[in-house]
């Protein structure tokens, strides 16, 4: 899979592209190893398999769940160099249009999806075309306070009009199921199989369609793709809207088992950013693999330390790899 | 216009807001600093004989807001290290003295200078890391705003302190200016407070003047032709993270001994590192006086929009009782200054006076 946004849009899976094999290898090897070796840890420490199996199953699905939401966030990292604060309230503003759809024409929760994700690529190319395009040459720290900004008035504007009452999305049928002796609710396994297939369409979308091309080119070289032609502005405008679609179905995706609030999304902005900067920002197979490793992490760290909070340790890996690894643990070596 | 993703020329960790444009680092000018600060103080000490006791709890915050405002402006304005995460400087000078005064049973000024001494060496040692692995942009970002919400998760699973209770500072008979503690709306609140922020601003103004001043300014603008001329840019850079630290704990202090309660939200909450950056830039990043200005403008706001609320005009009673739209005006002021007076309110003045 070559899908991040790093490579040249002719690049449709060369070896020569990619980091050297021997160094993925090598860096799944510490990966698993290190992983194996928390797991042996937390066995020991949880006593029974039972224990240890669901943090497994459970460490796999909130995974999913992380890397459901980090795809719209690396995906505008990868084009913009943007890291969209705003991630999480977006979400959030989905979740809430969910229980609106929800909650006034009675249908499934996963229908919401057809009127939730095309109004998120509505406001996401308003918001890019209308705030963030204008400061696009201004250095980082404008776009970030921007949608710095964005998040803070999304959440209050929630806040506002539905108040600070947490609501909730009923998904008919959600039952607990068993997998390998754990417990799990169908609503999580639904929305796990959501990051596969949207990991799939986004994929698609980038490798195989003119506009996914465009978006490529403009992440490789903006100035090289407006010398061939490309509107980089609009294409900014469609990769943010991109975005958004992809919060948005994550955001219907999850309201089934979250509490729907105003600061709903930005208990996900923090995975999101873990989850991007691991599996490389702007790779989006790599957050994939990245909210795996963030959600084993957090899961396992809770049986070994169970008084400390399980984040705490995804945030100390976190900080590790970012110093020692700033790429990405997945994604291209520097 | 055309739009690229390439300009984007920040090597040095995040990169100066506002470039090279509105630094004060003349020297006639910083002696014109001296002045307008003796003025400055001299005339905001006569506020409590001018304000009712409700409007001072909002000079109160103005001064939280302004000192915040100061301490972030050394590290991100002059430094050009664009910190989201200056919550962790104050949530460690809020929770140093909240320990030290109601577990260690210290004077809340001890706490002080214990929160100073920590807040420096946490910045001093995350900013080494940081600056030794060249991480910039993003990734620079990402690590100080890790850092704050990696304490926060720290605090809330830590028993010794409390996890989500937070500290609660325990109420004394009478004043002491020993233990930091008065009447309810003594105006010696306000009045330390000041003093605070007056000894914070002297230090902003002689960190300018000083020599790592001065070459951390040139590192922002060019950390690469800084490092050729001989400067030592990350001994510098880490000063810059130590005196940014240092005020920024001394808003947390002062937090805790005026509010007298402190919990791992307030502390170490993004929306302490939002205050901190949206007063600077909303006042002008990289000036002595911008956080100043920025405070006087956005620490009000809430009381401004719940004074509103409370008799609200025709058309808009639905609103009342609602929370919200006082951070949605705040966001809406960020977003517009950013965009439309990048310089920020008081850098914009400042410039504009400059060409006439």
């Amino acid at each position: 899979m070559a899908t991040s946004l790093q490579n040249a849009p002719e690049t449709t899976g060369s070896a020569a592209r990619r980091p050297t094999l021997s160094e993925r290898q090598k860096v799944a090897i510490v990966t698993v190893s290190v992983l194996a070796v928390v797991t042996a840890v937390a066995a020991l420490r949880a006593g029974s398999s039972t224990v240890l199996v669901q943090a497994l199953v459970t460490g796999v699905l909130t995974g999913g769940i992380y890397s459901l939401v980090a795809m719209g966030l690396t995906l505008i990292y990868g084009v913009l160099h943007i890291i969209n604060f705003a991630n999480g309230a977006l979400v959030a503003l989905a979740m809430y249009l969910t229980f609106v759809t929800v909650d006034t024409m009675g249908v499934h929760p996963y229908t919401a999806l057809l009127v939730v994700v095309p109004a998120m690529g509505v406001l996401g190319a308003l918001l890019q075309t209308s705030l963030l395009n204008p400061v696009m040459r201004a250095p980082i720290q404008i776009q970030l306070l921007v949608t710095i900004g964005l998040a803070l008035a999304i959440e209050n504007v929630l806040l506002l009009v539905f108040g600070p009452t947490p609501r909730s999305v009923q998904l008919p049928g959600n039952v607990g199921v068993s997998i390998l002796g754990a417990t799990v609710e169908l609503s999580r396994i639904y929305a796990f199989v959501g990051a596969l297939v949207l990991v799939a369409i986004l994929s698609l979308v980038l490798q195989r369609t003119a506009i996914g091309t465009s978006i490529r080119a403009v992440a490789a070289n903006p100035e090289g793709a407006r010398l061939v032609g490309i509107n980089t502005k609009s294409i900014y405008s469609v990769t943010f809207a991109l975005g958004a679609m992809a919060a948005g179905a994550a955001g219907v995706l999850v309201a089934p088992f979250t509490t729907i609030e105003p600061t709903s999304g930005a208990i996900f902005n923090l995975t999101a950013f873990v989850v991007v900067v691991l599996g490389g920002m702007g790779n989006i197979p790599g957050a994939l693999v990245g909210g795996l490793v963030v959600g084993l992490t957090e899961q396992l760290a809770g049986l070994i330390l169970p008084d400390e909070s399980p984040l705490l340790a995804v945030f100390v890996v976190f900080l590790i790899v970012l110093f020692i690894r700033p790429k990405g643990v997945f994604g291209r070596a520097s | 216009m055309t739009t690229t993703a390439t300009p984007r020329t920040s090597t040095s960790a995040g990169g100066g807001l506002t470039g090279r444009l509105t630094t004060d680092t003349g020297s006639q000018r910083s002696r014109g600093d001296y002045v307008v600060l003796a003025v400055f103080v001299a005339v905001a000490a006569a506020v409590p004989f001018v304000l009712s006791a409700s409007d001072m709890a909002i000079a109160n915050r103005v001064l939280i807001f302004a000192i915040m405002g100061v301490g972030w402006n050394i590290m991100a304005g002059f430094g050009g290290m664009f910190s989201f995460g200056h919550a962790a400087y104050f949530g460690i000078g809020a929770y140093a003295t909240a320990y030290g005064v109601v577990v260690l049973g210290l004077s809340p000024w001890l706490g002080m200078l214990l929160g100073i001494a920590i807040s420096v060496a946490a910045g001093v040692g995350i900013s080494y890391l940081a600056l030794r692995y060249k991480l910039t942009g993003a990734y620079y970002t990402m690590s100080t705003f890790a850092f704050a919400e990696a304490l926060r998760l720290f605090v809330i699973g830590n028993d010794a302190l409390n996890r989500t209770v937070g500290f609660t500072i325990p109420v004394q008979q009478g004043s002491s200016l020993v233990d930091f503690q008065f009447p309810a709306g003594s105006p010696w609140y306000y009045w330390i407070g000041l003093g605070l922020l007056g000894m914070c601003l002297l230090a902003s103004i002689l960190f300018v003047r000083s020599r790592p001043g001065r070459f951390t300014i040139a590192a922002r603008d060019d950390d690469v032709a800084a490092a050729a001329l001989g400067i030592d840019v990350l001994r510098h850079k880490l000063f810059a993270v130590a005196v940014s630290a240092a005020i920024t704990a001394v808003a947390g202090t002062y937090y805790v001994q005026y509010y007298m309660f402190v919990d791992p939200e307030i502390a170490f909450g993004a929306a302490a590192s939002n205050d901190a950056i949206i007063t600077a830039v909303v006042g002008g990043t990289g000036t002595i006086w911008g956080p100043i200005v920025g405070a006087i403008i956005m620490a009000p706001l809430s009381d401004v929009v719940t004074g509103f609320l409370r008799t609200p005009p025709p058309g808009f009673e639905w609103l009342a009782g609602h929370g919200g739209l006082d951070i949605i005006l705040y966001a809406v002021i960020l977003v517009a200054v950013v965009i439309l007076l990048p310089k920020g309110v008081y850098g914009t003045l400042v410039s504009r006076r400059r060409k006439s």
